[in-house]
């Protein structure tokens, strides 16, 4: 079954959303999308660099993505509001990424599937590094995920409890990252954030534990993941940006929801 | 043995001094409540006895098997966040349901469990922080500044909910209070803190040092010339005049 693009487009699409729902809740509740971003136009970097070095997209694009938070977390307090600094840094990586993808005179590479995703053109090693990268992903966030929480609510609450908020942070990081340059693939640089967010964002309506928002948030980014496809295919349009719009239908369909609900 | 033993701490946040040379220790069942103008390094005290911030220099000796309950400063807790009290409670894990409920009890809000965290009010999450805080049966009771944004009753009624949760199991509680009628009918110890420990003792020994006078001066002079009149009375005539003159000012 493998050797059908529809369905290992449709695996790939349902592995991001996998790695995406539980990462994605830590973004929405930390108020950290602008981070994601930044670290998704780093990206592009990283796969310059990778092409050039003929390295593996993947490592390219991790070590790309690591660098940048941590350039983030060395020159945050330093006198910048952290959504200036994240500015500066999202966009001159991204325009440093594309500078330098121009030197690469000697390889053809299609900036565009790197900007919005190919994920019509994903193979099976392309799926197995996916699947590989998201399992790592949540299996790193369901191991932290009550310590994440505890230093999510409160950072001085989670040291009383013996816990560094600052360790934390770092698993997210690692997470996000990882999860970036699994997703590069899929959606692209530009709407990666889109897949941490809106999925979340969509599902709180619907939950009343974190537990159940992650859950949701999950089978939100794999509907759209599914439905997108399949709307792509049908309606011709760019699969990517397709799964994209889907989900943010259905985020504009929970918060009416939710506001229907307000008013009884 | 003292619960706690802080000895010559300093703590430096870049190039300024917030905290510097304080020496303290809490006793067991005691009440002691830290007061000091904003700024003078009252959260940062509590903040490296949790843990939260490295001294510079110093250090603090934790008496064996010393459990901490923790109350910060009113929290803000994010509308996307879901969560029930009790699964607040709960955090970070190995809980058992009925110590949640005990829990519950204890900070006068049994009725609570199942709220969402965002939806409550000022009043009722100081609480639930406050029932947190109890879960691990501390020995010492730690809250920065818990009444901030409740009103005088919600604020009396807090720190009566205190009183009662140390009667009941015989903890320490060490607080900061910027409600000095508080301070001084509820602490057995004051320390008075401005980057330094300008003075401490019981209540009407602080009050009447001229370190605090010189704090707090004009503006709470009148409320401690009060407290000093109901309680110097009889003796040291010549100090108790001066005070009413200072409080008139």
């Amino acid at each position: 079954m493998f050797d059908d693009f529809m369905v290992r487009a449709a695996l790939a699409g349902i592995g991001v959303a996998f790695a995406s729902a539980p990462l994605g809740c830590f973004v929405v509740w930390r108020r950290m999308a602008y981070f994601g971003d930044a670290t998704a136009h780093a990206a592009i970097l990283g796969v310059a660099l990778s092409l050039a070095f003929s390295l593996s997209v993947f490592v390219g694009t991790v070590v790309v993505a690591l660098l940048m938070a941590l350039v983030v977390s060395v020159l945050s307090g330093k006198g910048y509001a952290m959504d200036t600094l994240l500015g500066v840094l999202a966009h001159s990586a991204l325009a440093f990424g594309l500078v330098a993808v121009s030197f690469l005179s000697g390889i053809r590479i299609d900036l565009m599937a790197y900007l919005f995703g190919d994920i019509l053109a994903v193979s099976r090693g392309d799926l197995s590094v996916i699947w590989g990268g998201a399992s790592l992903v949540v299996a790193l966030i369901g191991w932290r995920w009550s310590t994440l929480l505890t230093s999510t609510l409160n950072e001085d609450l989670a040291y009383a409890s013996g816990i560094n908020p600052k360790r934390e942070q770092l698993v997210l990081t690692i997470a996000l990252a990882i999860t970036v340059a699994v997703a590069i693939k899929v959606v692209g640089v530009l709407l990666i954030a889109a897949m941490l967010i809106i999925p979340a964002a969509a599902a709180r309506p619907l939950s009343r534990t974190p537990e159940g928002m992650a859950i949701a948030a999950g089978l939100i980014g794999m509907l759209s993941a599914i439905i997108g496809l399949r709307a792509a295919y049908v309606l011709d349009t760019p699969a990517g940006p397709s799964i994209v719009c889907v989900a943010a239908i259905i985020f504009l369909a929970t918060s009416v929801l939710k506001s229907l609900r307000h008013q009884r | 043995m003292s619960l706690i033993q802080v000895e010559g701490l300093n703590v430096r946040y870049g190039s300024r001094m917030a905290l510097s040379d304080v020496s303290l220790r809490i006793e067991p069942n005691e009440i002691v409540t830290i007061v000091g103008p904003n700024g003078s390094g009252k959260t940062s005290l509590l903040r490296a006895i949790i843990g939260a911030i490295k001294p510079s220099e110093g250090h603090i000796v934790q008496a064996s098997s010393l459990t901490i309950g923790y109350v910060p400063q009113r929290l803000h807790i994010d509308d996307t966040l879901p969560i029930t009290v009790s699964r607040f409670l709960k955090l970070p894990g190995g809980v058992a349901v009925a110590d949640i409920d005990y829990a519950l009890k204890q900070a006068g809000v049994p009725e609570l469990k199942k709220e969402q965290l965002s939806q409550l009010s000022g009043g009722q999450f100081q609480r639930v922080l406050l029932a947190r805080a109890l879960i691990g049966k501390p020995d010492l009771l730690l809250l920065d500044e818990a009444t901030q944004g409740l009103d005088q009753r919600g604020s009396a009624s807090f720190y009566q909910q205190i009183e009662t949760v140390r009667k009941a199991t015989g903890c320490a509680v060490l607080m900061i209070s910027h409600e000095l009628h508080v301070v001084m009918s509820a602490s057995d110890r004051v320390i008075c803190l401005n980057g330094h420990v300008c003075c401490e003792g019981a209540p009407a020994a602080v009050a009447s040092a001229p370190e605090y006078r010189a704090l707090f001066g004009t503006g709470t002079g009148g409320a401690l010339a009060l407290y000093r009149h109901e309680h110097d009375h009889g003796h040291d005539h010549g100090d108790h005049r001066h005070n009413h003159n200072q409080g008139a000012e």
